[in-house]
């Protein structure tokens, strides 16, 4: 086989700025790459290249439809290939004469020391402004949870938040009156409201090149192997349109390259699942939640996934397609061992599918880590339980860093068939699940944390989802 | 008027060192460092990297023309390891190329063979092996074997205190261009002066051929004190060596692999006290761990001696100060520079012994308070003592009574979450306590068009001292602030600049603009008193107008400038500024090594989940000692941001190393430092009314460090809460206090 050499270049299309730009470039290149290097926007920050800390904040706008929805996403982990097609802001882009709407606030209440935060603050908060009709403080506070500044302890940041809420809480739910709305108030320049009209005139890019890679949202890849991936060809998720969650009369049956943001916000999960909008925000930041994908998560095979975790409890299946070959697997079945799954290099994961939660059903995730956002779970679990007039007649429970895959507590969740939820039963399933795994010490805890956690986070999702049934004081 | 910087900062406008235009023909340079903690280099062959594509040079310790020698205040640190590597991250070579991507491609070509020594991560196990970096450092007063048999009660125990990346956002780099005979250094320091005195050493040169440049930093926190030095010089050496520009930024992985952080302490306590609490003696061992050279670290271990006995007033002390060599980045300059740990052993030890005379800590804390005219054990007098004021407002506005009853009633109302308190004081000595570098400089350039030029030594990292200095310019003159601009420091301009460190960049440097302002406003005065056929006492400039007698009279301050000029008045002035009456006698280790101390108490109240072991900070309520604040929105963030950094410090900031000495904690990922929804739900902060300062510019005072050690509170008002559990008194005092240790805690058998 002969070996490529050399680095592929590509034309990428999209609008940067105000500009309808050509790149000529590698589109495995990360974005922010691109436009330190190649474009000289020098306002967009590199720090640590993982997406965990949102100094290199981007606007993305999708043309959707005759509008552009658009979120903040991490450029260091950002492919610029996935760029083709969209419009891409960063703060030269948002500057007009003076100061903007959300530079003026944060100005008054001096919310910047280093500075070297602070555009990726300003570009989360537009973002948030773009794309909703109706603005609170505790909305706000979420759009800038992927954004961390060492400086200020956050107090000045929080009353920028206040006051900038406080002085605008709607715009519109129209989106072309939001934006005028938007741009009348300083939020964003003029141009944004030519831009669906330049993103109309370009044709999204389609590359036919063989393949090496899968590339989802890149937010797992370019943190592991950034380098490598420079020598690879693509083959970009985002292009295959997989991005849809629809019903079929017994399943939720979701695209791989969903996002976890869609997912969070999909009407069709918050009707079996409510409590998934809340559990959400412990999983990753917006930043990331914005761009990293279901498929992507499951086959990044970390024994600590969080949606990785969930789909287990949900006792998902995982439909596989590689050219036109299909096959089903359960994602009990997927994860043969460390960051080894049942999966060839270019299958691709193409649906998740859940069984729709019927009866009396209960769904339940806990996650406990050093910070309790944007952070990596010591251990994290999950729980799928029905019961029936108090008596448990299915369960599925799962568990993430316990064990080198991420793991389904097989043991527990058969035991506690056909028991009633009482303190001896929830600590016996405790017991049991601390019995089932074999966590190692590392950077997020000693083995004997681990062990003792999971325990506990058994006893929580009985806490959480039966109140009435358990004394969860005589339970810590 | 907002400050300039922030103006910048929210349009994305302020450039740092990575962001400058670079020069043509600029190469990339990539550091290849020590792959183990401790060995031998048996090979060190660069051959094959040299032909690499695009490498223009490789440089080793053979490549220097100078000395291999960078070291502070010991020389005992090379910029190039030449026979042997002493931790892991340590700089061995140097790749420089035509792109990073050829210098990365390279680095992996070069070979090093080493031969493995014994690794020492744990700084006790140094101490027992003789490795120390000096020999111990004892503070004392009075006499402590007597003491301790008048005392009734006394506790005893030992501490670890884990290190703290500084994270500042802004990785170290620098970018180095030859000009002729020269080579200029942009560099990401708060030290220009360091990085200049290094460079011209590692090239054999005068110091007058190597200008440092500094515009801003993206956030510094002391860990570009001195570390920031072997960058500045690598990207220098690359420079002269290949006479072309050379720009060395770190990635984050390679910054907090190979640069040092807070100095993690083992600590041995003893404190005894009469029955009613009051402080009779108090012994105190620190095993700093200071990594694998001096670097700061044995002015950092004094510092913590010096803040041995924090706000107490305690007859008979003897501390001893152990800098332990280990096998880790040379640890180093961080906030609080080694005052955090000595302040947390004292606490610690206050703690134990309320728990054994069975009352709340704060009492205990309260009835030892220093009163004005004590002596710090070191020998200083305590002048202008401000914390009782602290305590009592603090008690006023935020009543220890009624909280401690809401805490009781909560904690009774239900079982799964318990709340703790804690009350932390601070007193905190400004100067640096080498008192040599208590110096500064100031240029002063009034332009023909009445705008001013002022270029100090004070680096601007975030911390508002430009802003500072403005505002105290702007006063001498009285003229609009948009009048003037703060230069980048610039050490061909402000020469042996010291750090801006030890919360001093405000006072040293301000003071030295007011007196360079003050020289050139004595000759306007003269000037304007000629033209109008007065006496100078008799003329004043005030917003922008020329008095005279108290009479405005039709004269702006252009004209003046103009007038003055035209008449060959000299517009410019340098200045400098040494702090008067402080010293220290290193042979008895007394004297008074600081111009004033900074005071204030702050309340923390934190509830734990006794199912999980997590925990939020939920108040954090301050009365601090501020002097009169030059702008106190600056001084507000400084105070919120040092809070914030200190909780971090002591909850979820964990480093965590192998035995390796191999970092684990190396990323963002892996080491987590406070988000937004970390930062407790209510941070209040009284500025304590009436100060009096008269050593600070316009009477303020320091603002950068002191705060950070109110974040000591949450540690304790987190042991309190466990305590509300039923956990014993003798829960290991390890901090930071993670979710781990919190639920191990819940769990251990010490539950009674």
């Amino acid at each position: 086989m002969n070996k490529k050499n050399s680095i592929m270049k590509i034309e990428i299309k999209f609008v940067l700025n105000n500009e309808l730009i050509t790149a000529e470039a590698n589109p495995t290149m990360s974005l922010l790459d691109f436009l330190r290097n190649e474009k000289h926007l020098t306002a967009v920050k590199s720090v640590c290249r993982e997406g965990d800390c949102g100094a290199c904040s981007v606007l993305i706008g999708r043309f959707n439809d005759g509008e552009i929805k658009y979120q903040s996403i991490t450029s260091c982990i950002y492919p610029l290939g996935n760029a083709a097609g969209k419009h891409i802001a960063t703060i030269e882009g948002l500057n007009q004469p003076g100061l903007n709407f959300i530079q003026y606030h944060f100005a008054e209440e001096n919310a910047a020391q280093c500075g070297f935060c602070t555009p990726g603050y300003i570009i989360s908060l537009t973002a948030f402004m773009l794309n909703n009709s109706g603005y609170n403080y505790e909305e706000a506070e979420k759009a800038v949870a992927g954004n961390v500044c060492r400086c200020t302890g956050y107090g000045s940041i929080k009353r920028a938040l206040h006051n900038m809420t406080d002085e605008m809480s709607v715009s519109s739910e129209d989106y072309n009156q939001r934006l005028k709305t938007l741009i009348d108030k300083k939020v964003i320049p003029e141009y944004f409201s030519a831009i669906p009209q330049m993103l109309e005139n370009i044709a999204h890019d389609k590359v036919d090149v063989e393949s090496e890679i899968v590339i989802g949202g890149g937010t797992d890849l370019y943190v592991q192997k950034p380098d490598e991936l420079h020598t690879l060809s693509p083959l970009f998720i985002e292009k295959s349109r997989l991005d849809y969650i629809k019903e079929s009369a017994d399943s939720i049956i979701i695209g791989g390259g969903t996002t976890f943001e869609e997912i969070a916000g999909s009407e069709i999960i918050n009707k079996f699942f409510p409590s998934f909008k809340k559990d959400s925000v412990l999983i990753a930041s917006r930043l990331i939640r914005n761009v990293a994908t279901l498929a992507g998560n499951i086959v990044n095979a970390s024994p600590i996934g969080d949606m990785t975790i969930i789909f287990l409890a949900l006792n998902a299946e995982l439909k596989l397609k590689i050219n036109e070959t299909e096959r089903t697997v359960p994602i009990r079945n997927f994860y043969l061992g460390y960051k080894n799954i049942d999966k060839e290099p270019m299958e691709i994961i193409e649906e998740i599918i859940i069984p729709k939660p019927s009866g009396n059903v209960k769904f339940n995730f806990e996650k406990v880590s050093k910070r309790t956002h944007l952070d990596i779970a010591s251990v994290n679990s999950s729980i799928l339980i029905e019961t029936n007039n108090g008596t448990i007649v299915n369960a599925g429970i799962s568990a993430g860093g316990v064990a080198p895959v991420p793991k389904y507590l097989e043991k527990t969740s058969v035991f506690l068939i056909g028991k009633e939820i009482s303190n001896n039963v929830v600590l016996a399933a405790s017991e049991s699940a601390m019995d089932e795994i074999t966590p190692i010490d590392d950077v997020r805890g000693s083995a004997e944390y681990k062990k003792l956690l999971l325990g506990q986070l058994i006893k929580a999702h009985f806490a959480e989802l039966f109140p009435e049934k358990i004394n969860i004081g005589e339970l810590i | 008027m907002k400050p300039a910087d922030v103006l910048k900062h929210v349009k994305g406008e302020s450039l740092f060192t990575d962001d400058f235009p670079e020069p043509q023909g600029t190469l990339y340079a990539y550091i290849f460092d020590s792959p183990k903690a401790h060995a031998k280099i048996k090979r060190l062959d660069v051959s094959k990297a040299e032909k690499s594509k695009g490498v223009v040079s490789v440089l080793t310790a053979k490549d220097i023309t100078g000395e291999n020698q960078i070291g502070n205040i010991v020389q005992d640190e090379t910029l190039l390891a030449e026979n042997e590597v002493s931790y892991i991250g340590e700089p061995v070579a140097v790749v420089v190329a035509e792109s990073l991507k050829d210098a990365k491609r390279a680095k992996k070509l070069i070979e090093l063979e080493l031969e493995e020594l014994p690794v020492i991560t744990d700084p006790r196990q140094a101490y027992e092996k003789g490795e120390l970096i000096v020999p111990p450092i004892i503070f004392s007063s009075g006499d402590l074997d007597a003491a301790w048999n008048r005392c009734d009660v006394i506790v005893e125990d030992k501490i670890e205190i884990g290190g703290q990346e500084h994270l500042y956002l802004e990785t170290q780099g620098a970018l180095a261009i030859p000009n002729e005979d020269k080579i200029k250094i942009i560099s990401s320091t708060q030290s220009p002066t360091a990085v200049q005195r290094a460079a011209a050493k590692i090239l054999g040169w005068g110091m007058h051929r190597v200008e440092v440049d500094v515009l801003r930093l993206g956030g510094g926190f002391g860990g570009k004190e001195d570390q920031a030095t072997p960058f500045g010089a690598i990207a220098a050496l690359a420079a002269a060596v290949t006479n072309r520009p050379v720009k060395l930024v770190l990635s984050r992985p390679d910054d907090m692999r190979m640069t040092g952080k807070r100095h993690p302490y083992s600590i041995d306590f003893r404190l005894g006290a009469d029955k009613s609490g009051k402080l009779i003696a108090y012994e105190v061992t620190y095993y700093q761990n200071s990594g694998a050279v001096a670097d700061l670290s044995t002015a950092v271990l004094e510092r913590s001696l010096f803040h041995t006995t924090n706000s107490y007033r305690i007859p008979n002390v003897k501390a001893t100060g152990l800098a332990c060599r280990t096998n880790l980045p040379p640890n180093t300059a961080f906030r609080g520079f080694g005052g955090p740990q000595g302040m947390f052993a004292i606490e610690a030890a206050l703690n134990k012994l309320a728990e054994k005379l069975n009352l709340p800590a704060w009492e205990l804390q309260k009835r030892n308070l220093i009163r004005e005219g004590d002596i710090f054990y070191y020998g200083q007098k305590v002048k202008d003592n401000q914390i009782e004021r602290c305590w009592s407002e603090a008690e006023e506005s935020y009543s220890i009574k009624e909280t401690i009853e809401k805490i009781n009633l909560f904690n009774n109302s239900q079982n799964r979450y318990r709340k703790g308190f804690a009350v932390m004081p601070i007193t905190f000595g400004i100067s640096f306590t080498s008192s040599f570098l208590n110096q500064a400089s100031a240029l002063i350039h009034i332009y023909t068009d009445g705008s001013v030029g002022v270029s100090t030594a004070a680096i601007e990292m975030g911390q508002g001292v430009n802003e500072k200095i403005r505002i105290a310019v702007a006063r001498v003159f009285s003229v609009n602030l948009d009048r003037i601009k703060i230069e980048s420091t610039n050490t061909t301009r402000v020469s042996n600049t010291s750090p801006t460190a030890a919360s001093t960049g405000a006072d040293l440097n301000g003071n030295a603009a007011i007196i360079a302002s003050k020289n050139i406003l004595e000759r306007l005065h003269k000037k304007a008193a000629e033209i109008f056929n007065v006496s100078p006492e008799d003329i004043e400039i005030i917003e922008e107008a020329v008095y005279v007698r108290g009479k405005k009279t039709e004269m702006k301050w252009e004209e003046l400038i103009w007038r003055s000029y035209f008449e060959r008045v000299s517009l410019s002035s340098h200045a400098f500024y040494a702090t008067p009456d402080i010293y220290f006698d290193r042979e008895k280790n007394q004297g008074q090594p600081f111009a004033y101390h900074v005071f204030g108490v702050a309340f923390t109240e934190v509830t734990i989940d006794g199912l999980l072991g997590t925990y939020t900070v939920d108040s954090v309520k301050v009365v601090h000692d501020f002097g009169e604040s030059l702008n106190p929105q600056i001084d507000l963030g400084q105070t919120e941001g040092a809070i914030m950094q200190g909780i971090g410090w002591v909850t979820m900031e964990e480093l965590v190393q192998n035995k390796d000495g191999r970092l684990l904690s190396n990323s963002l990922s892996t080491y987590k430092i406070p988000d937004i929804f970390s930062a407790p739900a209510d941070v209040e902060i009284r500025f304590l009314e009436n100060p009096h300062n008269p050593n600070g510019p316009f009477n303020s005072k320091a603002i950068g460090e002191p705060p950070f050690m109110y974040g000591i509170g949450t540690y304790f008002a987190l042991r309190n809460g466990l305590k509300a559990f039923g956990v014993s008194d003798n829960i290991p005092l390890s901090s930071p206090m993670t979710p781990e240790k919190v639920l191990l805690a819940l769990h251990s058998k010490q539950v009674v």
